[in-house]
């Protein structure tokens, strides 16, 4: 099925696409129908820059159970480092 | 008689006139042909759909798929392009409607055409395969396990999706469904609903739901694909349109 319901999130930072490295801007995050994993469905992740034209884009698909450790291994991650190094703001959160 | 035919990308009129990209196949003879509009799924107007339209033509029908996506990113890969309108938000379906009937009025144009036009999509194109032939004029139609057709979307699925059911009084031709029974959307249980609405209507259709089948079961390229149900659904598509649009 197509689900039609896409979550959004804005971030910051860069990516490397087909033209190299870029600014990225938005992510959007779906299930649905992948282009080339071998699943029906898949968790889909595309990092973009709306502004640098559709070509501007990090893509990933993903099964349901590599997306949560994803998200586990950020969590873990982050908690590795000093809290607010990564942030855009460190000496904020410092 | 020559079995030539003709693929390529062409512009055409859709929605408020806009000139859209569309992959076009068509016999070259002169002996007359019906056409049919091709709704490429959600992941874009890509490979797989360009090659079921010259399929079409290969086996004599004028065949021609509109890129919907053509005007928020002309020119992108099929798949950027669809994660530019998913982003967006989605197909309007106004605008979709009117590149739909766009799309039948080139058939209808060309020189060698009977006249006739039907429609097919899979999938979010086999729901909006239906649409069009309620609210449009279509001569033949085929929806492969389009969702969402007779039942609203399941409680906690948070889409918007209205059930096209009230709309299949104007259904204007006869419509064939290919399903899965193991597809779980739409599952049988959405198919049989529109099955009684229909038989109720009075409106000329066929479904098929094929055993040890589930949804894009057409899909060459995915893991879905079911060769025994989707060689049958091809014969069932190719004698639907040889009833409806061949003469």
């Amino acid at each position: 099925m197509c689900t039609y319901v896409t979550q959004y999130a804005p971030v910051d930072g860069s990516g490397k696409g087909p033209q190299g490295w870029f600014t990225v801007r938005q992510a959007t995050v779906y299930v649905d129908h992948p282009q080339h994993a071998p699943y029906g469905h898949t968790v889909n992740i595309d990092f973009g820059n709306p502004q640098l034209g559709p070509a501007a884009r990090v893509a990933v698909e993903l099964t349901e159970e590599s997306a949560l450790a994803l998200i586990e291994a950020i969590r873990g991650a982050l908690a590795s480092a000093p809290a607010g190094i990564a942030s855009a703001t460190p000496e904020s959160l410092s | 008689m020559s079995d030539a035919m003709r693929a390529e990308t062409v512009m055409i009129e859709g929605h408020q006139g806009d000139q859209i990209e569309a992959y076009s196949a068509r016999p070259v003879a002169d002996t007359p042909v019906g056409g049919v509009v091709v709704i490429h799924h959600m992941p874009g107007y890509d490979e797989a759909t360009k090659e079921m339209v010259r399929r079409f033509a290969a086996n004599g029908y004028a065949a021609v798929c509109p890129n919907l996506y053509w005007r928020d990113a002309p020119g992108a890969s099929p798949d950027d392009a669809a994660a530019v309108v998913r982003a967006g938000g989605g197909v309007p379906q106004d605008r979709l409607l009117g590149d739909l009937a766009g799309a039948a009025a080139y058939l209808r144009a060309q020189p060698n055409s009977n006249g006739k036009a039907g429609i097919i999509g899979h999938c979010s194109g086999g729901r909006q395969a239906f649409l069009a032939a309620c609210l449009l004029d279509f001569d033949a139609a085929v929806d492969c396990y389009g969702a969402f057709v007779a039942a609203p979307p399941p409680p906690g699925l948070p889409i918007a999706m209205e059930p096209l059911l009230p709309l299949a009084d104007g259904l204007s031709c006869p419509l064939l469904g290919l399903f899965g029974a193991d597809d779980k959307n739409p599952p049988p249980s959405e198919t049989e609903i529109l099955d009684a609405e229909l038989t109720r209507l009075g409106k000329t259709f066929e479904f098929h739901t094929y055993e040890g089948a589930g949804h894009a079961f057409f899909a060459v390229d995915r893991p879905s694909y079911r060769p025994e149900a989707a060689v049958d659904g091809w014969r069932r598509i190719f004698d639907w349109y040889g009833r409806y649009l061949a003469k």
